[in-house]
């Protein structure tokens, strides 16, 4: 068991003047399930690998514990690896794939063969044993690669986007089966994908990057509640937030004539051009008279326990896309106009120029 | 298939409905067929068959009169007129083999239209290969004139015959060393290359592949001059022997020049004629291998590097066993070739100082001492050993598909 710390780790790929991670200072505490998200190309991926030593690290350090794993081949970090698509051996059975790295290891036949039953025995594939990669479903050999991973013992398990080939359905299983399974072997697991639903349900806590800079690390809740700047704001949550340029007022932000509160630290923090988002639950039906934004429905998204409204707000010279969560069955329809309004302490305020975030 | 057939009964009970406009995928279509008439392919069955004929008879008289004036008839022309007939003769020949078909009763023709398309490949098979096959075993049996049966006697002859003895044993020599090793420098060649910059893949991969293009004679005349011997004293113009001695006096030692294809002990000319082969055929090992190479996911080699296996284990346990087939299939190919191997020993020493394998002494018993009988009998002997082969490549090769 070990903590897993990044300091100011870089790389610089040959060629380039941008490195794809950019001085990373990350903390993985023993145990933890951390999860690494950002859109495609932000670095996620190559931050993984060099923890793994598949990536040079081309400053800074790495640590396992208090080991610095910086620069030591693979085999020695100690580490296990679920790639995206599995990386099965195809001429080796399924047993002898869970074994290969024992093998590699030295460790003797008879404990070989118990291990690989542990593991079979824990992810339900004590019936597929010998049988080859080829002769198995998706989702069987996810549950190989886990499974290879596993039988190792390892202090850090990494995975790359282990659930991105399989379907839907599947995916949100297998989601709950990896997260009860790393609680169960309490191994501290690095885990990225770039999906944000995986993110905000499997993680302890959650490293959104960007650009191949960390934009924010914290639990979920925190990320979805408090995010640091814009962008964090934006990429988490489903329905995204609603971003609506504004201008700073006295206590208030202004979007066109309509005066949205903020809190006293965003007030007294804010000048000129900002961003105010609001989550689309946040919103409250009001009315015009109570001073509500006017909000013309474009689509209505009725899931059954509650619904969407996609809107324009009619305000003048700041015609913004806002989305509205509602009670289902609330009848409302195409092209009809509401008026919401929403309590300071659910306004996020954040710079429009450098994006931080303003607000407590 | 199935709505193929119901639909040729309906048309048939129904006395030929006027064909519905089939949809055209390029050539001709199975409803298209059918629409034909009964009088439409009375007309098919006569004009195909005339055309048939009459397009026989032209491609034979052109390749008779090419013959007959070949003299008169400048070269260039000759190739022309030769390509031009032989090609527009297939297609032709093809096209009222098909009109013919198609002038069958519908559901006769179309059982039969695979076979007429590949009557004309069996048939040239038949007569070039199947027929000389059969013919020479018949004539193993036979004396030296073909005239009279002598049993085995041919068989007890040639095994008994220290040349034989010999040839055999060379030729096992030539299969246990070429084949192994053209597999193993094609996997080093390809390996490196891999590790190279893109260009230097290509210039490496390059030189390495352009001995492909010799042809086994004139490799075999490259490499005669580089085994050249010059009597001691003279300029040796031989490479191995200008080597050898100029080595030689760098040590100071005095060294003669080494006539190289005369040195039988422990084979070692037939070493350096194996060299040659080699070096013609790691090309071609190499390309298949490094596409191979190519092909074996990147990620299963960094699942091994974290698994904990080094470079040698990850090349042995994973590398490897995805590229086996392609190892197996050069293997064959080249052992194939080598049972064959002739050119190069008939080119170089004509089998003397104990260079000698079954494809020259067969040439040597027919062209030489006349000897059909004996010399039948050895290539059968040949054509059996081939055969186990052959039939594992086959059945390797169908394996491979079924996997795919």
């Amino acid at each position: 068991m070990a903590s897993v710390t990044y300091q100011n780790a870089e790389r610089l790929y040959p060629g380039s003047t941008k490195p794809a991670v950019d001085n990373l200072n990350l903390e993985i505490q023993d145990g933890e399930f951390m999860v690494l998200v950002g859109p495609s190309g932000c670095g996620k991926s190559t931050s993984l690998r060099m923890l793994a030593g598949l990536e040079e690290v081309t400053n800074g350090k790495i640590l396992i514990g208090d080991r610095d794993i910086t620069h030591l081949p693979p085999k020695d970090r100690d580490i296990a690896m679920v790639f995206q698509n599995y990386a099965l051996y195809p001429h080796m059975t399924v047993a002898d794939n869970m074994a290969f790295s024992l093998k590699m290891a030295k460790v003797g036949k008879e404990e070989r063969m118990q291990r690989v039953a542990e593991a079979a025995k824990l992810l339900d594939l004590e019936d597929y044993l010998e049988r080859k990669p080829k002769a198995l479903s998706g989702g069987q050999r996810q549950r190989v690669a886990m499974g290879r991973a596993i039988v190792r013992h390892p202090q850090v398990f990494c995975m790359d986007e282990p659930l991105s080939n399989l379907d839907a359905k599947l995916r949100v299983s297998t989601r709950t089966q990896i997260a009860a399974l790393q609680q169960r072997l309490g191994i501290t697991t690095v885990y990225v994908t770039h999906d944000q639903v995986e993110a905000m349900t499997m993680g302890d806590r959650v490293a959104v990057m960007k650009d191949g800079i960390l934009q924010q690390v914290d639990t979920p809740l925190n990320l979805y509640d408090r995010p640091a700047n814009l962008f964090v704001a934006g990429f988490i949550g489903s329905p995204a937030m609603n971003l609506v340029q504004a201008k700073a007022g006295e206590g208030a932000a202004r979007i066109g004539e309509y005066e949205v509160p903020v809190d006293r630290t965003a007030s007294s923090k804010m000048r000129g051009a900002i961003t105010v988002g609001v989550r689309p639950e946040a919103w409250r039906i009001t009315t015009k008279e109570e001073g509500g934004m006017p909000v013309k429905v474009t689509v209505v998204e009725e899931l059954g326990a509650d619904a969407y409204v996609y809107g324009t707000s009619g305000v003048e010279g700041t015609p913004s896309d806002i989305v509205v969560r509602i009670d289902a069955r609330k009848n409302l329809h195409k092209g009809e106009m509401i008026y919401v309004t929403t309590d300071p302490n659910h306004v996020h305020v954040f710079d429009t120029e450098s994006g931080e975030r303003l607000s407590e | 298939m199935k709505q193929v057939s119901t639909k040729s009964e309906d048309s048939a009970s129904v006395a030929e409905p006027p064909p519905p406009p089939a949809p055209r995928r390029g050539g001709r279509t199975y409803e298209e067929i059918e629409a034909v008439n009964s009088k439409q392919r009375k007309v098919k069955l006569a004009v195909g068959t005339v055309g048939l004929v009459v397009s026989l008879y032209v491609v034979v008289t052109v390749f008779q009169a090419l013959a007959l004036f070949a003299d008169d008839i400048p070269r260039l022309l000759q190739g022309v007129i030769a390509v031009i007939a032989g090609v527009g003769g297939a297609a032709l020949l093809f096209y009222f083999i098909n009109m013919v078909v198609e002038g069958f009763p519908r559901r006769f023709s179309e059982g039969v239209i695979p076979y007429a398309f590949l009557l004309p490949a069996m048939l040239l098979i038949g007569v070039m290969l199947i027929y000389p096959t059969v013919q020479t075993i018949n004539f193993s049996f036979a004396d030296a004139d073909s005239e009279v049966y002598v049993g085995l006697q041919n068989y007890i002859d040639v095994f008994q015959d220290p040349d034989f003895q010999e040839s055999i044993f060379n030729n096992i020599l030539w299969l246990i060393i070429v084949p192994a090793v053209t597999v193993v420098i094609g996997v080093v060649v390809a390996v490196l290359a891999d590790n190279l910059s893109t260009n230097g893949e290509k210039i490496s991969k390059s030189f390495i592949f352009v001995p492909m293009a010799i042809s086994f004679v004139g490799a075999a005349a490259i490499w005669s001059l580089i085994y050249q011997y010059d009597p001691p004293g003279d300029t040796q113009t031989g490479l191995l022997n200008a080597i050898w001695v100029g080595l030689g006096n760098l040590v100071g030692a005095s060294v003669e020049p080494v006539a190289w294809l005369s040195v039988s002990t422990f084979s070692l000319n037939d070493i350096l004629l194996m060299v040659i082969v080699i070096w013609l055929q790691a090309g071609f090992s190499m390309i298949l291998l490094s596409s191979a190479i190519k092909g074996v996911p990147e990620e299963t080699i960094e699942a091994a590097r974290i698994d904990g296996a080094n470079e040698f284990q990850i090349f042995r346990q994973v590398v490897i066993p995805q590229i086996r087939g392609t190892m197996i299939t050069v293997f064959i190919t080249v052992l194939i070739m080598v049972l064959k191997i002739f050119d190069i020993v008939y080119v170089t020493t004509n089998g003397r100082d104990g260079t000698n394998v079954i494809a020259n002494l067969f040439f040597q018993e027919i062209f030489r001492t006349g000897d059909n009988g004996i010399a039948s009998a050895i290539v059968v002997i040949l054509l059996i050993a081939v055969m186990p082969v052959l039939i594992y490549q086959v059945r390797h090769f169908r394996r491979e598909e079924t996997e795919r």
